[in-house]
């Protein structure tokens, strides 16, 4: 759709066309996953996470509707209707460990696609609202992963409700009552568990929305590249279908292989056993800690360990609690400013050194010690460590990206995709061996017009 | 400009407030503040590593040992039934156990469970059938905790999923229990408090349940078995571990079948992407 030479959807036999004139489905899947969508022709396997979400979202949702039917949302019997299901129902077994891991699946599979979007600059222009979109995308599975966990009405469900609703507590002023307006009550008990059955129930299909959104807003510029140069002529892309639906079909084969092995036989791994505990407001358990693909945010929100005050005086500005509260969030909402806060005109990593080098030896550290921190119990030296991870994790956002992105000089850049894979593009059209000077490129980059840039969609 | 401004000026603030107030005093603390108490559970807590020569259903071809379960069954029911009830397993369930019908119903009918008298409409008992579930010894939780010490006894249905360890911790307890080291307990000032029980391989040491298992031949295995402690201990978990998840045998054989199907689709799918793509990418150099 997006660029001139995309092929055209022909409907060839009778009820095709006359589909086509009725109701163009077809014409649509052709444009959107079929041959009529020209893609980068030089995409790695990281670009295979996109489509491996989809499919996760797909199956949670499947799992989901069945589960819904041998479950009841009271908090009186749910725990027995998860063990009826389990035991007495056939197959329920493979169903909810399925749902269970598959969500754990569902976030592995985005933290990779996130992970992509942050190596490769997916986030600059003319890909901003992808990016936000995909970040409200995030905060939804979030919400629907926690509201999720709660339904088995285990000891970790009903204390992780309990911590995860006090988070609202902190709000100056009128944190109590909204927590209470939220649980339906001054604890979670029936009214909540009601409630987060309904919105568990509802929020998926919200999530298939955006996505739909997401995908959408994908195929105006179309998709980006490990290099990060855009598209300029038809000899850098090749048709969505077969090219990209194949080398899509080997991923999720490997990403079914591993899906399998957890859930025939592991499938409590990455649960927590307290969870098998029926829920009991008179006994909380020793450790509470969120399901793992919440650790370093977990992390981030146990940092803040001492109120904000003005010292000498004893005046407490900001408690503890809301201060870890408003990083918690601000952790992620800040990543809906990262189209702005990093102004570099080269997208790629593999041509910034300096980003480059802050990325594998500043976040991606940082990251995997804030997700084993959040893990362990909230004693020294953990919480230390995680306050050093979650300084540097704003830093790197806010201060190291903007401030990388003014002083960086990049390496050249190759003049088009085609010469990036085949190590030469039309004769002529390079003067010199090699790339060119990035500043050359850095001016038609972010969206203005160069030969080559997409028309929208009509 | 603006953005990058504001959000330098938030990090800043951010990372600095975290640092400031959070992790100077933390660090001073951690540093300067007064040693951590030693708990008694850190002396005395071993873990356990569960029976000698692990269990029949270990591994991803593990199997259930028929004869086991039947034992743990008797043990369960002879020992543990006294105090844990096992609300999530019916009586039927025992047919997966290698029990025939026949059997199963005389079973059922060896328990007493919880009735409705067909006349009167009074609650009364009556002998068990296959579909009931197995009746709970204590009529409610008050009961169940002034029997006890004010400690209500687990159910057992799914004891072995949720707890770490799973059956090497239910072995763990029932083998776990003995004296603290006079000469360590003196030392540190540990007493067992009245009205618990030390066990090593229990997190805090101290435990409400008294040992359950106390003399080799406590049960008369109908099998022939010698019933030692171990022998009893590890077989009542491995029963445990079957009623917690009494799919898991069948769970591992549909997971082989399912990953062999996959790996072969796999490759044929590896195969197709690189018949399609043949051409596109240049020779290696």
């Amino acid at each position: 759709m997006s660029f001139a030479w995309a092929k055209h959807y022909e409907p060839k036999t009778p009820l095709t066309k006359w589909l086509d004139e009725k109701l163009p489905l077809p014409r649509l899947v052709y444009n959107a996953v079929g041959a009529g969508y020209p893609v980068p022709r030089n995409l790695n396997y990281m670009w295979n996470f996109g489509v491996l979400a989809g499919f996760f979202l797909v199956v949670q949702i499947v799992t989901g509707v069945v589960l819904a039917m041998h479950y009841a949302a009271n908090s009186q019997v749910a725990f027995a209707t998860v063990e009826h299901l389990m035991r007495d129902v056939n197959w329920g077994w493979a169903l909810r460990y399925a749902h269970a891991n598959g969500a754990s699946f569902f976030f592995i599979v985005v933290y990779l696609h996130i992970f992509r979007g942050l190596f490769y600059s997916s986030y600059k222009a003319p890909r901003e609202m992808i990016w936000l979109l995909g970040v409200v995308i995030f905060l939804l599975m979030m919400a629907t992963a926690f509201m999720g966990y709660v339904l088995p009405w285990g000891q970790m469900s009903y204390w992780g409700a309990q911590v995860i609703t006090g988070l609202f507590s902190a709000i100056p002023l009128v944190g109590e009552p909204i927590q209470h307006w939220i649980l339906g009550g001054f604890a979670p008990d029936n009214a909540a568990l009601n409630r987060f059955f309904s919105l568990h129930f509802l929020l998926p299909f919200v999530i298939a929305g955006v996505v739909i959104l997401h995908i959408w807003a994908l195929h105006i510029p179309g998709s980006s590249n490990p290099t990060g140069v855009e598209v300029k002529s038809e000899s850098d892309t090749v048709p969505f279908h077969p090219y990209y639906t194949a080398k899509d079909g080997f991923g999720l084969g490997v990403a079914l292989i591993f899906f399998a092995t957890m859930v025939f036989f592991l499938p409590n791994y990455l649960g927590h056993p307290d969870n098998y505990i029926e829920a009991n407001p008179l006994s909380t358990p020793a450790h509470i800690v969120p399901e793992w693909y919440f650790w370093p945010f977990y992390a981030i929100l146990r940092a803040f360990t001492g109120d904000l005050t003005i010292p000498f005086t004893g005046i407490t500005l900001i408690p503890a609690k809301l201060l870890g509260v408003i990083a918690m969030f601000g952790s992620i909402l800040l990543w809906f400013f990262l189209p702005w806060l990093d102004k570099s005109p080269v997208r790629s990593g593999h041509y910034r050194p300096l980003f480059n080098k802050f990325f594998w030896f500043g976040l991606i550290p940082t990251m995997a010690v804030l997700f084993y921190c959040g893990g362990a119990p909230a004693e020294e030296p953990y919480v230390m460590i995680s306050q050093v991870a979650t300084a540097y994790y704003f830093l790197h956002f806010l201060v190291i990206l903007p401030i990388v992105s003014q002083i960086e000089v990049p390496k050249p850049l190759p003049f088009s995709i085609t010469e990036a894979v085949l190590g030469t593009d039309k004769p002529g059209s390079t003067s010199g061996a090699g790339g060119i000077a990035p500043e050359t490129v850095v001016g038609d980059l972010p969206g203005s017009t160069p030969e080559g840039t997409p028309q929208p969609a009509e | 400009m603006s953005i990058r401004l504001g959000g330098i000026i938030f990090g800043l603030a951010i990372a600095g407030i975290l640092v400031l107030w959070s992790l100077v005093p933390g660090v001073k603390n951690y540093a300067f503040g007064p040693p951590a108490e030693v708990q008694p559970a850190t002396v005395f807590y071993e873990h356990g590593e569960g029976p000698e020569g692990g269990y029949a259903f270990d591994g991803p071809l593990g199997r259930w040992d028929y004869a086991q379960l039947q034992r743990g069954y008797q043990v369960y029911k002879e020992v543990c039934s006294a105090c844990h009830s096992l609300k999530f397993v019916s009586f039927r369930n025992l047919a997966q156990l290698g029990y025939t019908e026949a059997e199963v119903d005389a079973e059922a009918a060896s328990w007493t469970v919880p009735g409705i008298d067909p006349q009167t409409g009074e609650t009364t008992t009556r002998p068990g059938e296959p579909t009931d579930h197995f009746p709970s010894p204590y009529p409610n939780a008050i009961a169940a905790a002034a029997a006890n010490n004010n400690a209500i006894p687990p159910d057992l249905s799914l004891i072995t999923k949720a707890r770490h360890g799973g059956a090497r911790y239910v072995y763990s307890i029932l083998t776990g229990y003995g004296e603290p080291d006079p000469a360590l307990a003196k030392k540190v000032g540990f007493e067992t408090p009245t009205g618990l029980y030390f066990n090593k391989h229990f997190p805090n040491v101290n435990i409400a349940m008294p040992p359950p298992l106390v003399l080799d031949g406590q049960v008369s295995y109908a099998d022939g078995t010698k019933a030692t402690i171990p022998q009893m201990a590890t077989d009542v978990s491995a029963f445990l571990t079957w009623t917690a998840e009494p799919s898991l045998v069948a769970r591992r054989q549909t997971g082989w079948f399912v990953i062999g199907f996959l790996l072969f689709a796999t490759a044929l799918a590896f195969l197709s992407y690189k018949q399609i793509w043949a051409g596109m990418k240049p020779k290696k150099k």
